[in-house]
């Protein structure tokens, strides 16, 4: 349970569920409910296998799936800001229309309902053997992940930078507590919550990329419940990226012993249950009240 | 060189699917001055200063500000034109720092990205002590009094350059000491040569405040005049269109047995706090007694105690000599206690309910309009139609919801429902607040009428001169505590005001005394 082969695993299970809900967070600290992240994920993971299918080359897929993630985010942000429709109702449709959506063009262009063929992956970066024995020792330790792992640390980072030390933070962070005070200040609403929910359809697009390309393959229905897991975490985190993140890892923990106990006898459902368990904990406020942003889910 | 206008609207016309807000207004401010706009609910002020500000778009007519015409334009060009508004629920972010709050949108940047919390600080701190606005730039807002928040928002629009300021109701919420402190800094405001636009319907604080004064009505503008040459009893006249009785007369009453009496009253508040400590009370049938207060030291508990919607977590409540503590609030009412609660949507009325619904709410399982188990539409009809007319509710129809009716005629609705079963005992909380002049003169009359015809009132409100003009006896609250009781009419408003804000509590012991005495 506790060896490396686990560690390892868990980090690459946490990383699609640290874009996502890094993306949930831009979405929410704006003011808007993004459950469409589970959506959002399983789009971008279909855009980025058909884009590196048809070009042979991930970079590319990774491209595709952030650019697929922003096109349905589009369709949120204009149903709940233009339209100041239910968020709630916008972002399960959207996953419907996701799960839907892709089987059928996966039917389409490989002529299977279930998955697509296999796929280059990315290649991991490392060091050049060339710089000498630390150059190798590095590559031991941490050259065998694929670059998004990486990504996804560094954005950890940039996230809590934006969000608390620069003036595009504060507005957005602003919008999410109190829309009509921005609106007094003469900063736009719908500018910013149109950012915010970009913003997290390009992370959670991302998100999916990683899932897909980490496989090699898209597989209907592969997001498998972790947008709403990144959410979960994103409140478990309190609505702070490192909070989020390192919800993420534990949950990715989580993910990693359950496949490393399958075939034992702890049925793999009690492991799946942690997320949803430990978020529920820490919406009744047994680890101090997690106070999300004051005007969440309402349009204005 | 003529003189020029800080601010110029003609004609401006602004009309909803159910109503003109704003009917042809002219306003003119001079700059320098400090100009006044009053008139009652839905009149049309706070419409007029959103057209002004660009946050509403008229349908007709043009603005000039500062010399610049201005069309369909929106808040950031009436800001970068110098023009700030105090809006009356403020526009703060809770969980920020005053310095956050103060620079939001126009934040100082170090590093190209980064916001300069360092710069942000130093800009509050001077701007705060050029005016005598004591701040901390540092303290999150939810930390904050309401006048304190206030200061922020003055200080958040001084930040913006504004030399043209609105305050739309700045005083509503206010203790008569910070009133007091607010008018020192708007004049040294003015001092500096800025502009203010105050919006109010509190007659005194225009006489004793502003330079010159424009009515509206309906919509309207219905005079404009200078402060120094006018008399409340002339304002009001011009507000509501006929004469109105700015205070009430009472006469005295005669007072009989207790019917309210509480004793060693606590409970415990949603947090855990203790919001009531040992409180005592008694209130004779013929009686008022007013509770002053800021708002948050217990008062809106001890309503909610004494009418049953939260428990009492030790001393009791006796009504006429039954213990009523901690029963369920139909019990409560049954025994007759009526309750005009402090948000009349919330608790007051259900707003998608029509008002004959409303008007029996609270009683619909009373024999006289429920036959086993079922509603009898028509006698709730009729009971309805005839307290419409009794009290001149508009508009007299039944089916209209009670959402489509003014604040004033939702308060009427309320007042003729509670104070129809002849109640011992009446429990006011804000009765008339964010209602016209002319239903408070109705509620006044109405409350004065109940205790002369034997009831026991206990009447609760922010607004000083409410509990002055209406009360036999006054006592204060603060900290969940009685702090002081006075005989009314023994006690001037800056006295409570004191007791309101703790700062004569050290002293609580001789002032009970001296009530007392």
């Amino acid at each position: 349970m506790f060896e490396l082969a686990v560690f390892d695993s868990a980090l690459r299970m946490a990383t699609p569920l640290i874009l996502a809900s890094l993306g949930g967070l831009f979405s929410e600290r704006s003011g808007v409910v993004n459950i469409a992240l589970e959506g959002i994920l399983l789009t971008g993971a279909f855009a980025s296998i058909l884009a590196t299918y048809y070009t042979g080359d991930p970079w590319v897929g990774v491209v595709a799936g952030v650019f697929a993630g922003i096109l349905v985010s589009l369709i949120h942000a204009a149903v709940a800001v233009i339209f100041k429709a239910d968020q709630i109702v916008s972002g399960v449709a959207i996953n419907l229309l996701a799960a839907g959506a892709t089987q059928f063009l996966t039917w389409i262009t490989w002529g299977s309902s279930s998955n697509s063929p296999t796929v280059e992956g990315m290649a991991h970066w490392s060091l050049p053997e060339a710089w000498g024995p630390v150059a190798r020792g590095i590559n031991v330790i941490i050259g065998h992940y694929p670059p998004l792992v990486y990504v996804a640390l560094v954005a950890v980072a940039v996230a809590h930078v934006v969000l608390w030390h620069t003036p595009f933070g504060l507005r957005l962070r602003a919008t999410g507590e109190h829309p009509a005070a921005v609106d007094a200040l003469g900063v736009s609403v719908k500018k910013m919550r149109f950012a915010g929910v970009l913003l997290s359809g390009a992370l959670a697009g991302l998100g999916g990329a990683f899932l897909a390309l980490n496989t090699h393959q898209f597989v209907k229905n592969m997001s498998a419940g972790r947008g709403y897991i990144a959410l979960a975490a994103m409140i478990f985190g309190k609505w702070n990226p490192v909070g989020a993140a390192a919800a993420c890892l534990l949950f990715g923990y989580a993910e990693a012993v359950q496949m490393g106990l399958q075939g034992q006898q702890v049925p793999s459902q009690f492991v799946q249950m942690i997320p949803y368990i430990l978020t529920m904990i820490a919406l009744v406020g047994v680890i101090g009240r997690a106070r999300p942003p004051a005007a969440l889910g309402k349009p204005y | 060189m003529p003189e020029q206008n800080a601010v110029e609207m003609r004609g401006v016309t602004k009309r909803y699917p159910r109503v003109v807000a704003c009917d042809c207004v002219d306003l003119d401010v001079r700059r320098g001055e400090i100009h006044a706009i009053i008139g009652e609910n839905g009149a049309g002020k706070s419409t007029l200063m959103k057209i002004l500000y660009g946050m509403v778009r008229p349908d007709e007519g043009s603005i000039r500000l500062n010399g610049t015409s201005l069309i369909g334009h929106a808040p950031s060009d009436s800001i970068k034109l110098g023009l700030g508004m105090v809006h009356q629920h403020f526009m703060l972010i809770d969980p920020f720092t005053v310095a956050e709050n103060v620079v939001l949108g126009i934040e100082p940047v170090r590093a190209g990205l980064l916001v300069d919390g360092q710069a942000a600080r130093e800009r509050v701190e001077r701007l705060s002590s050029e005016y005598g606005l004591a701040l901390d730039p540092d303290e999150r807002i939810e930390n904050l009094s309401v006048g304190l928040e206030q200061r922020a928002e003055i200080v958040k629009v001084l930040y913006r350059g504004a030399d043209i300021l609105i305050l739309d109701e700045p005083t509503g919420v206010l203790t008569p000491q910070e009133v007091a402190e607010l008018f020192l800094v708007l004049r040294s405001l003015r001092q500096s040569g800025r502009t203010i636009i105050f919006i109010t319907h509190k007659l005194n604080e225009v006489i004793e405040l502003a330079d010159r004064v424009t009515v509206m009505r309906d919509g309207r503008v219905t005079g404009v005049v200078s402060a120094s040459e006018t008399t409340p009893g002339e304002l009001a006249r011009m507000m509501v269109g006929r004469d109105v009785l700015l205070r009430v007369e009472r006469g005295e009453a005669t007072q009989g047995e207790p019917v309210l009496a509480v004793s060693k009253l606590s409970a415990v508040g949603r947090k855990g706090a203790h919001v009531l400590d040992q409180v005592n009370l008694e209130i004779r049938s013929g009686e008022i007694l007013g509770i002053a207060g800021v708002q948050g030291n217990g008062q809106t508990e001890l309503v909610d105690v004494i009418t049953g919607l939260h428990a009492a977590s030790s001393g009791n409540v006796m009504l006429s000599g039954t213990d009523i503590t901690n029963r369920r609030p139909r019990v409560i009412r049954d025994m007759g206690v009526a309750h005009v609660p402090e948000d009349r949507l919330a608790r007051g009325l259900v707003p998608e309910f029509t008002v004959a619904e409303n008007l029996v709410l609270g009683n619909q399982h009373h024999a006289e309009y429920c036959h086993h188990g079922l509603i009898d539409v028509v006698k709730i009809e009729e009971h309805a139609r005839e307290l419409i007319a009794e009290h001149d509710l508009r508009p007299a129809d039944p089916s209209v919801r009670a959402s489509h009716l003014s604040g004033g005629n939702q308060q009427k609705l309320i007042v003729a429902r509670e104070f129809d079963s002849d109640p011992a005992l009446l429990v006011a909380s804000q009765p008339t607040r964010g209602v016209d002049i002319g239903a408070i003169e109705f509620v006044h009359t109405s409350i004065l009428k109940m205790r002369d015809a034997g009831a026991a009132v206990l009447l609760v409100s922010a607004e000083l001169s409410e509990i002055m003009t209406l009360s036999d006896r006054i006592a204060v609250m603060y900290g969940g505590r009685i702090v002081a009781e006075f005989e009314g009419g023994t006690v001037t408003e800056e006295d409570l005001g004191c007791y309101m804000t703790g700062a004569a509590n050290d002293s609580r012991g001789q002032a009970t005394a001296e009530g007392a005495a």
